[in-house]
């Protein structure tokens, strides 16, 4: 069985379309991986790959040494430099695409195109370490295509076809693939831990922060990607009502708003009028607090409820997470402030003087009125000349000052901020929170979907006898902000690509990303229980998926191998009829042998049957005729013939 | 290394018949299927799984879905090539071959022709180290040749080819073996110098002069026959025009080369010179008789003639 070594492939030419279809691959691989490499290295990496295309297109080649190794080292550098080290996901993606440009430079056999096409599919698989949305795997998965088309081109021998054309059969080949594809999918184990790394460390996606600056946000606005989405049990709550609350934020420092973690305090006490029950599908965040509606009344399995009912997760939310909660929406929060009450109180000594002096005046205005003090803020805002931005001017030390009485422009992180110092100011407990507001609400998916660019911060305010109340500053300069969302309070201060049809249709279409994060990227190994405990499949550890693995793919086996075993015979009716006549002649052991023609066969059967001897000669004479004498015979001769067959009958001959 | 390959495949073959059943020589035609095609991943079938194995290793450490798809598709793809590649074989007919000619020593030609009814890419027909690949486009037949090394005269039993191809992906590789129950002819060869053939004087019949004038029949007229040739009386009593057929002087010498006039020699030594001169007499453009112990050929000239008579010099016991 073992044979004798194949001759070396290797000598054998590189086609021109083989080199093409894998510079191809490459460049499809430089561009789903564009969006987390530096700028530089892609245009570097694009300037190599076309260079050497056109290199090989004149001389074919390869790179001198000379070029090739300094190339190398400068790769390698400056990955280092860049990244810090050369391992982790984002330094690996970079180096494994600089590889694989540099191995087209060297690239003249088999085995180096084999070598660029395994690279290639490597780093296709990279880009999907960074972006597992639908659109981003469907068009990875498109990547395949050339590869394997590159693979192809290197057999020889093969019928000349267009480039375009060369495609089709690997993309059927991938189309056949997919259904073992997804059953393999379903079934393959998977890893309760990851085997080393912390993943996901590196990825810098901007999120809700426990530190609060004004201007900090400015990131977090401009991204567009999801961040939840939540069904609600009944109506969902009305747009100004959708406060989601992540952190409760009392230090200031001058600088920043922070939150203080109180560990181990009981959350204070929460007197529920009317609440809601909703479900939560939070993506991943890699900080462990979990946004609520409004005052969740109990913590969600998993996470705790820390003092101020902010809700903690025991672990950072690497992978899509989904909990269901309940929140209060008319509620009396904390209704008798606790022993410490200057900790709502709290401001950093010789900051912002003339905010200060404008608190203490408001104090001094309104007496004990609290409420006519968080008014007199409010039409500050309105009509103080302040104005809605994404893009205000820098604060100097004194920010708060310099937001009040210079600048008077800026977005939701400016105007809390100021709020809630200037209550301090005034001897009111307030605080800073975090979150989101607004959200797209989802007909068709029943489903509220929130963005990134739905952050927003607002304040609250102790007031006696009705314990924390929900104040948001923003809303008094930019009503709209509050009751159609942050794209339109942002106005025609964001990309192209977020104007108004374009967002409908996005915020329309998020029903496919929804069902592709539910079902696919956050199908871990409880879905994966779920989806078979209906087929009485309970226990599902590893050695069970393998059998189910093993079982379903000799399936597949099986069907393909009916489709390669299966022959399209051509149907000869008279050739059909020989056959007929052969079985009836083998069982008097008169067999054709292999290479035996017609006349020769039946011949030999004449002489072994001599009863028949004139039947025989007459059947052979027909089939001659029929067979040779025209091209195409004539029907009913030949049906003449089969009835002649069926009408032979072998009479034993006694010997 | 290699030498203990060899041994133990040896071995294999002796204690496992199966594996062997379809080595021995079977007439033809042969038709591939399933039960004489063998699949293994080739090398870079093997890498590739290595490389899939770290993919699927890190799509699962990272908790990816998507790329656990991608790595689901690439490998079920990789897989599916291994029945393109079993189709690409499976019912492909080697219906005939043809050898050659070729004198000992040298590489004999031939042209095996392989039938399909779809087309197929990328076959390759191996014969010892040389490969040759070819594609059948499903209408007519492909023809293939290879160059047959040969030692020494007389029929010489085709080897075992090998089939195989690794379409679409290089993944796999599907092969099978082909032995043909068929043995080609291998001409002697000639010596290098010797004694030309001895001069046919006392034979009557290649003394006779032939006069070209004379006259030895009459014929139609065909274009471009000389006006001179033209006979006008008979002419006149026919149709048709006649011409004067004359007799074609002889200008070939006759040579008659006969096995047992060579005496002293061992019979390769008689094969050699009697192959020598049956070049000669080819290039001379000669026409020449030949005489073997149980084979009379006699007197004529051409191709085919010499090929006849080369051909019974091969087939010399």
């Amino acid at each position: 069985m073992i044979g004798r070594k194949p001759p070396k492939p290797a000598q054998v030419a590189l086609t021109q379309r083989a080199f093409d279809l894998l510079c191809l691959s490459a460049t499809f691989v430089l561009a789903v991986n564009a969006s987390h490499l530096p700028w530089w290295l892609n245009a570097a990496l694009a300037v190599i790959l076309g260079g050497r295309w056109w290199q090989r297109r004149r001389h074919p080649g390869r790179v001198p040494q000379a070029i090739k190794l300094p190339l190398l080292t400068l790769l390698t550098l400056a990955i280092i430099a860049y990244y810090g080290n050369l391992f982790g996901r984002a330094p690996g993606t970079a180096l494994g695409i600089g590889l694989l440009v540099l191995k087209l430079l060297e690239t003249e056999t088999l085995r180096d195109v084999r070598v660029g096409v395994g690279f290639a599919c490597f780093t296709l698989m990279t880009a999907l370490l960074f972006d597992q949305g639908m659109v981003s795997t469907l068009v990875v998965a498109l990547g395949l295509v050339p590869a394997l088309a590159t693979l192809r081109a290197l057999e020889p021998a093969q019928t000349p076809t267009g480039m375009a054309r060369s495609f089709v059969p690997a993309l059927g080949l991938l189309a056949a693939a997919l259904p073992l594809a997804l059953l393999a999918f379903v079934l393959v184990p998977r890893l309760g831990s990851p085997l080393w790394g912390a993943p996901g460390r590196d990825q810098a996606r901007t999120g809700l922060s426990d530190r609060m600056s004004p201007g900090a946000f400015t990131e977090l606005l401009t991204d567009d990607h999801p961040a939840m989405r939540v069904s609600f049990d009944g109506p969902p709550p009305p747009p100004d009502q959708r406060y989601f609350r992540a952190f409760v934020m009392a230090r200031y420092d001058g600088v920043s708003w922070s939150y203080d973690d109180v560990a181990h305090a009981a959350p204070v006490p929460l007197e529920v009028e009317q609440s809601i029950g909703y479900r939560i599908n939070l993506l991943p965040t890699h900080r462990r607090v979990l946004p609520t509606l409004d005052v969740p009344i109990e913590a969600p399995a998993g996470a705790v409820m820390h003092r101020d009912r902010v809700v903690v997760a025991s672990r950072p939310v690497d992978d899509a997470l989904s909990y269901a909660l309940g929140s209060a929406t008319r509620y009396r929060l904390e209704p008798q402030l606790d022993a410490r009450p200057q900790r709502w109180l709290q401001l950093p000594a010789r900051f912002n003087p003339r905010t200060l002096a404008l608190g203490q005046s408001w104090r001094e205005r309104h007496g004990s009125d609290d409420n006519a003090i968080v008014r007199e803020a409010l039409a500050l805002f309105h009509d103080g000349g302040f104005r809605y931005t994404l893009a205000p001017a820098p604060l100097g030390r004194d920010a708060m000052d310099d937001f009040l009485f210079a600048t008077r422009e800026g977005y939701c992180e400016h105007y809390s901020s100021a709020f809630t110092v200037l209550m301090r100011a005034a001897g009111i407990p307030a605080r800073v929170v975090t979150g989101y507001q607004g959200g797209y609400w989802n007909k068709l998916g029943n489903y509220l979907l929130v963005r990134n660019s739905d952050a927003h911060a607002w304040s609250e305010v102790w007031l006696a006898g009705r314990g924390w109340v929900r104040v948001d500053p923003t809303a008094a300069v930019r009503p709209e902000r509050v009751s159609l969302g942050a794209a339109a309070a942002a106005g025609d201060q964001l990309d192209w690509y977020r104007r108004d049809w374009l967002q409908q249709f996005r915020n329309r279409w998020d029903i496919v990303n929804r069902w592709w994060d539910q079902g696919v990227v956050a199908f871990d190994a409880l879905r994966q229980r779920g989806l078979l405990t209906p087929f009485g499949i309970r226990d599902t550890d590893t050695r069970t998926l393998g059998v189910l693995l093993a079982i379903g793919s000799s399936l597949f086996v099986a069907i393909g191998l009916a489709w390669a075993l299966r022959r399209r015979q051509p149907r000869d009716p008279l050739r059909e009829a020989l056959r007929a006549l052969e079985r009836k002649l083998a069982r008097q052991r008169i067999v054709r042998r292999t290479g035996e023609g017609p006349q020769h066969y039946l011949s030999r059967a004449a002489r072994a049957l001599p009863a028949q001897r004139g039947q025989l000669t007459e059947l052979m004479q027909q089939y001659l005729e029929l067979c040779y004498a025209s091209d195409e015979p004539a029907p009913e001769s030949v049906h003449a013939f089969r009835r002649m067959v069926r009408d032979f009958r072998v009479t034993n001959v006694v010997k | 290394m290699r030498g203990l390959l060899q041994r133990l495949q040896r071995r294999a073959e002796k204690r496992l018949p199966a594996l062997t059943r379809y080595r021995r020589p079977e007439p033809l035609p042969i038709t591939l299927h399933r039960r004489r095609i063998y699949i293994v991943p080739s090398g870079f079938g093997l890498g590739f799984t290595v490389l899939l194995l770290l993919m699927l290793v890190g799509a699962l450490n990272y908790n990816n879905n998507a790329a656990l798809l991608l790595t689901c598709l690439l490998g079920a793809a990789s897989a599916a090539s291994m029945l393109v590649a079993f189709r690409n074989l499976d019912g492909l007919r080697l219906d005939h071959l043809r050898a050659g000619h070729a004198i000992a020593g040298e590489a004999i030609e031939l042209v095996c022709s392989f039938h399909s009814d779809r087309p197929r890419s990328a076959i390759r027909l191996d014969l010892d180290d040389e490969s040759t690949a070819f594609a059948v486009d499903g209408t007519d037949a492909a023809r293939v040749s290879l160059r047959l090394p040969t030692r020494r005269r007389g029929w010489q039993p085709l080897p075992r080819l090998r089939l195989w191809t690794s379409w679409p992906l290089g993944m796999f590789r599907a092969w099978s073996w082909l032995h043909p129950a068929q043995s080609v002819l291998v001409w002697p060869r000639p010596e290098a110098t010797g004694p030309a053939p001895r001069a046919m004087a006392d034979d009557a019949r290649h003394m006779q002069l032939h006069r070209g004038e004379e006259l030895a029949a009459l014929r139609d007229y065909r274009a471009g026959d000389p006006q001179r040739h033209i006979a006008w009386k008979p002419s006149a009593r026919h149709d048709d025009l006649l011409v004067k057929d004359f007799e074609q002087p002889r200008s070939q010498p006759q040579w008659s080369l006969d096995w047992r006039q060579l005496h002293g020699l061992d019979d390769e030594a008689r094969i050699a010179r009697l192959a020598r001169w049956l070049n000669e007499a080819q290039a001379q453009r000669c026409s020449f008789s030949l005489w073997l112990p149980g084979n009379d050929i006699g007197s004529g000239s051409g191709p085919q003639h010499y090929v006849r008579c080369m051909d019974a010099l091969a087939g010399l016991p």
